[in-house]
């Protein structure tokens, strides 16, 4: 086995052993990021020097015996999260020479644990997307057909982990960002309950929806992950205060006692017929390792959940990108006066997707439109919500679909907005009640893969850890390798 | 719901967004259909269903006003377009 193709708790056991150094392990995935990113595009900034330096303190520490599971394993983290030093983007023209003063929690709490960080990782720009194609600097390429989307907006830590350009990488995910792509490129993701991992360092998007989380190779480094980056920041005011279990003790190989259920709005109209194959050979596989399913659940306000978040999600974010100004930080067009240098370095600091939700938001939150618009979707985001709430007294997890295709082609939809934002119709809901939700790998539909999403109330993620993991160790659909060699196919 | 030229012209405005004629003729079109999507949520009944602003139950979340380190001044203006002696250098905000 080539060592970047490692997961974290496999290369840590060889780190603790001695049989690799944090070195070896470093340079063998950087090694590889060279001989693969011409192919996928991954990566906005690798940051190799700051690697090595990582990889040779991990090797002090392993040898003083002061190591964690995550020290010294190669990680990618997202461009959307602050790293002190080094170039944070957003993927976008607005912030490409912008280098934060600060590290953001999460980035702090894997130093702490020694991570070595790789690099940042390609997105939608500010977030907006469902395919990475939004990004301000180039396209990311699938591994598993290179002429098709990863997904997004986490499109390049999904496909890093996937690779083995990272052993693990953290995204973000405000409407499906970590799970959708996750699916897309075989890999498990976990946006978690919302206040669960601190928000403080992420560029916001649509602060009431966002949460970073793991992208990792199997369950059990998104629990080893999970046990760093979650708990309690003072810094992020939507922080909740909740003791972090260990959630490795969560992996358990059996669903014995679980009843989970199965919501058949999310079997949408125009779901493709492959996936659905995959998805229900899943959940019978479930009922084998001994969960009782009910496949005639309903959530009926289910359709609603497209148009509140793309009321919500647009309004935050207008509010959000208010601050990119020209002022103090980021690309600052001269301009005529005062206004006119705003709305120019606006209007050439953002890209397209980025300038249509900051119109949409504006919109349905100006004067006259208001309470028909922002007002009325987050009333019906309570009826969401209380949805999830009254499945979750019946059942331990619901189990959907990640999305309802596998990765569409390239260009396939990128002019096309409301075809984009389909994309992401079995994932929005998750964010607008605040669940957790986790994608694991499910299977393939035309040599594509295919995720499936296991969803809980708040704070349970050791429930869809459990079931992931027993899913996981009965079929290993995780462990396929994209064959890059061959042209990605 | 069709948007006119006009109201993008005024909504572009408002968030301070310099548009093309290309951007504002392209952004009509498919914001309209967009918007047509959120006709769904007029089905709803909501008359007695409170708003959500946040999906966790945390209200006033507040510290004590103790005087804490901040950052260095040199970090934040080392990302700064234009300054001078410390300030953010910006352009006239009154008129003469």
């Amino acid at each position: 086995m080539n060592r970047y193709d490692l997961t974290i708790h496999q290369a840590h056991q060889l780190l603790k052993k001695r049989e690799v150094s944090a070195l070896e392990l470093t340079k063998a995935v950087l090694e590889h990021i060279a001989h693969v990113e011409k192919k996928v595009h991954a990566f906005v900034t690798v940051t190799a020097d700051e690697a090595l330096r990582q990889a040779a303190q991990a090797d002090e520490r392993i040898k003083s015996d002061d190591l964690t599971p995550l020290t010294g394993v190669p990680a990618l983290i997202k461009d959307n999260m602050c790293t002190r030093g080094i170039a944070t983007t957003c993927s976008s023209r607005m912030l490409e020479n912008f280098v934060p003063p600060y590290d953001a929690t999460v980035v702090e709490k894997l130093r702490d644990a020694g991570m070595v960080m790789v690099g940042k990782g390609n997105m939608d720009e500010f977030a907006m997307g469902s395919s990475n194609e939004h990004s301000a600097f180039f396209i990311t390429s699938n591994p598993w057909d290179l002429a098709r989307v990863p997904g997004g907006s986490s499109g390049g830590p999904a496909v890093a982990v996937s690779t083995g350009e990272a052993i693990y990488a953290l995204g973000s995910d405000t409407g499906g960002s970590i799970r959708q792509p996750a699916g897309f490129c075989n890999i498990v993701g976990l946006k978690p309950t919302y206040g669960r991992v601190s928000r403080f360092g992420l560029v916001a998007f649509a602060s009431s929806l966002d949460q970073i989380g793991s992208m990792t190779r199997d369950v059990a480094d998104s629990a080893l992950v999970m046990n760093v980056i979650a708990g309690y920041d003072p810094r992020d005011s939507t922080s909740v205060n909740y003791p972090v279990p260990d959630y490795t003790k969560s992996l358990i190989p059996d669903l014995k006692g679980l009843k989970l259920g199965v919501p058949k709005e999310y079997f949408v109209e125009g779901m493709q017929r492959g996936v659905e194959e995959v998805m229900r050979t899943a959940i019978a596989k479930l009922e084998e390792l001994g969960a009782t399913v009910d496949w005639e659940v309903s959530l009926s306000h289910t359709k609603y959940a497209l148009a509140a978040y793309y009321i919500i999600a647009p309004s935050e974010a207008m509010a959000n990108l208010a601050r990119y100004d020209g002022v103090k930080y980021g690309f600052s067009y001269e301009g005529k006066n005062m206004w006119d240098a705003m709305e120019k370095t606006r209007g050439y600091g953002f890209g397209p997707e980025v300038k249509r939700r900051i119109i949409l938001g504006t919109y349905a939150l100006s004067a006259g439109y208001y309470d028909a618009y922002y007002l009325k979707a987050q009333k019906v985001r309570t009826l969401i919500r209380r949805e999830f709430e009254e499945a979750f007294e019946r059942y331990d997890a619901l189990i959907t679909p990640t999305s309802p295709t596998v990765p569409f082609k390239i260009g396939e939809r990128v002019d096309d907005p409301l075809q984009m934002y389909l994309s992401d119709v079995c994932t929005l809901p998750i964010n607008i009640a605040g669940i957790p939700g986790l994608s694991v790998p499910a299977g393939f539909c035309d040599g594509l893969p295919v995720g499936m999403q296991i969803l809980g109330k708040p704070f349970s993620e050791e429930v869809l850890f459990r079931i992931g993991y027993a899913y996981e160790q009965a079929t290993g659909w995780g462990e396929r390798r994209p064959q890059l060699e061959k042209g990605g196919k | 719901m069709k948007l006119s030229r006009e109201e993008v012209v005024h909504i572009a405005a408002l968030c301070r967004l310099g548009l093309s004629e290309e951007e504002l003729e392209r952004f009509q079109e498919q914001l309209s259909n967009i918007l047509d999507n959120f006709d769904i949520l007029q089905q709803v009944d909501t008359s007695d269903v409170p708003p959500t602003a946040y999906p966790i139950p945390l209200e006033n979340v507040v510290r004590e006003d103790e005087v804490a380190p901040s950052s260095p001044q040199d970090d934040i203006l080392a990302n700064a377009p234009r300054q001078e002696e410390g300030y953010f250098r910006v352009r006239a905000v009154l008129e003469q």
